[in-house]
């Protein structure tokens, strides 16, 4: 657990960067520092392992002040790891991640072990690349590389300031689901700087937003989407916020889970009746071990001399998981053009269905009620 | 030339002596160079010290531009008055260690100034201490190009080295007088292309020594 207590940093030119900022982050959450540039985030980041010195306040790692600690061991305790990323390119990926084993003394073969270890969770094929250089890796492996290394000796609590800023928007997406996957099994403290009210969103327990050097608001991304505290925090999360909280749920707390389908090799008179009762023009198609194979709409089922569904059926590649973020799925539902969206568990089991309707009603309900999460 | 070869076929000893004698110089004041040189071109980096490496490579680059000559003489009188021995060997040395200063100090320096602070930065925030920094850090990515710096003291000593002989020193300078005095051309011949092959094998075998000191993961990469 981190706690800051009246946290303050003046620059001997008299800057007042961080003014008196006090909140506590809890054991195993992920804490993003958010706000414009200058706020001071960096700054308020960096006084936590002390590479820059506090001035005024405190500042509690596990109870204890963290300037009882020795610089150098506390920094060896905390994970650290920055947007330029500053991997050694005289040392090969697998002596950049054991660079804090190294210095803790750890023995060459468990160094070694874990620096597979640690490859392999940043989804890096170990025997490919332990021996390679970072010159020979791309942007986003070396981001990788970064994170592995901030991980080398699993500390409790890692530092990230902007770790995925210099990465394309294409990769930085996938590199975000990846590291929260990540963040599930490892449970680590974590202060995750950015400005960027997206990747806050998506990757924050909590946000503290901070403007000037004082923390304007300190709370989930719903509240701070949903309840914003006042003027700066609406003007910064935006006049689309209801949009933006697409990226908060997920479309399992969306979907429609019971719905009619058709199975392949059912009679198409008995599946018009059955649309024509239910009042639908669109009905999934599933196999015999309800696995999810295409759809049929009413207008394939009228006239023709089709015998069963398997006849007519159109084959439909577009779904979605039903763990994948709201506006995934929307941005599939649009460039598909499909007003019903199905929705699959592993497998590609049919688990039911995503419609406009009731994504429409969900975010109104939580601008409504400020937020769901 | 005809004769400048006869004579080396007839004294090969002298000019063995010669060439020794020069390499010897060029050895201790070179070793004297880069110790003093790496030394005080990490000292310089330090924080809060940027004042003073502007004024330590100042000095060394009015150093380079006090004629040999009146250098070699005036170590001559220096030494002298302090009653050491002012002429020969140690002159020639400390002569030599003042001309060979910059190109390592400055290498040094810069080297490691272009480390890239990112990678400081990260050692710095794993934990690495101010002395890890340097050794794990600065200074392997600075070797390449502090050998560089060390490549061209050594070839600039080589020639400047010939001048040592005015000031009673050995080595392929004492042909070269020998021969002004005398109008004896193929002494100023033997002296003048030794030092010329002296320095392109001693070249030759630095960029090789600079290659393979070059860390492997500089040498790689996709750009």
């Amino acid at each position: 657990m981190i706690k800051l207590e009246k946290v303050t940093k003046v620059y001997a030119d008299g800057t007042k960067a961080v003014d008196e900022m006090s909140f506590e982050v809890d054991q195993g959450e992920l804490c993003v520092f958010l706000g414009p540039s200058g706020c001071g985030k960096t700054t308020t980041m960096k006084m936590i392992n002390r590479l820059i010195p506090i001035t005024g306040g405190n500042i509690y790692i596990d109870g204890v002040d963290n300037t009882k600690i020795n610089a150098s061991e506390l920094r060896r305790n905390i994970g650290y790891a920055i947007q330029e990323i500053g991997l050694f390119t005289h040392m090969t990926v697998g002596q950049n991640i054991e660079t804090v084993p190294v210095l803790k003394g750890w023995s060459k073969s468990r160094r070694r072990e874990r620096a597979e270890e640690l490859l392999e969770l940043v989804r890096m094929k170990p025997s490919e690349f332990i021996d390679k250089y970072p010159n020979e890796l791309s942007g986003g492996q070396r981001q990788r590389v970064g994170v592995a290394r901030a991980l080398g000796t699993d500390p409790p609590i890692l530092l990230m300031d902007e770790p995925f800023g210099a990465i394309d928007p294409i990769n930085r997406v996938e590199l975000q689901s990846e590291f929260l996957k990540i963040q599930q099994k490892i449970k680590k403290t974590i202060i995750f700087v950015t400005h960027d009210i997206y990747e806050a969103i998506k990757m924050g327990d909590r946000i503290a937003l901070m403007k000037d050097g004082k923390l304007v608001q300190y709370d989930t991304p719903a509240n701070l989407l949903y309840r914003p505290k006042d003027e700066f925090v609406e003007g910064f999360v935006g006049a689309d916020r209801a949009l933006k909280g697409l990226q908060l749920l997920r479309v399992k707390e969306v979907m429609t889970g019971t719905y009619a389908t058709a199975k392949m090799g059912e009679k198409t008179e008995v599946v018009r009746e059955r649309m024509e009762k239910e009042g639908i023009d669109w009905l999934p198609v599933v196999d015999n071990s309800g696995r999810f194979t295409g759809g049929v709409s009413i207008s394939d089922l009228t006239g023709g001399r089709a015998k069963t569904v398997k006849d007519v059926i159109t084959p439909s590649e577009a779904k979605s998981d039903i763990n994948a973020v709201l506006n995934e799925a929307l941005s599939l539902m649009l460039s598909s053009g499909l007003k019903t969206l199905p929705i699959v568990v592993e497998d590609n089991r049919l688990a039911g269905i995503l419609t406009f309707d009731a994504i429409q009603e969900t975010l109104h309900e939580a601008v409504k009620t400020g937020g769901t999460k | 030339m005809l004769e400048a070869w006869e004579f080396i076929l007839r004294r090969p000893e002298l000019l063995a002596e010669w060439v020794l004698a020069h390499l010897w110089i060029i050895f201790v004041a070179i070793i004297i160079a880069v110790i003093l040189g790496v030394f005080l071109g990490i000292f310089i980096t330090g924080k809060g010290r940027e004042q003073i490496a502007d004024s330590v490579l100042y000095l060394a680059e009015i150093a380079m531009t006090i004629p040999s000559l009146a250098l070699f003489g005036l170590l001559m009188l220096l030494l002298g008055s302090m009653g050491l021995k002012s002429i020969g060997f140690l002159p020639a040395v400390i002569a030599l260690v003042v001309y060979g200063q910059l190109p390592i100090l400055r290498n040094t320096y810069t080297a490691i100034r272009a480390v890239d602070p990112a990678m400081v930065e990260a050692g710095r925030g794993m934990g690495m201490t101010e002395r890890q920094i340097l050794f794990k850090i600065e200074l392997p990515l600075a070797v390449p190009v502090i050998m560089a710096g060390i490549r061209t003291s050594i070839v600039l000593l080589i020639g400047i080295a010939t001048i040592a002989a005015f000031i009673g020193a050995s080595g392929l300078g004492v042909p070269i007088f020998r021969g002004i005095r005398n109008a004896r051309m193929d002494l100023i011949l033997i002296g003048g292309i030794s030092v010329s092959i002296l320095a392109l094998i001693i070249d030759g075998l630095m960029a090789l020594v600079e290659r393979r000191i070059t860390p492997k993961g500089l040498k790689v990469g996709r750009q």
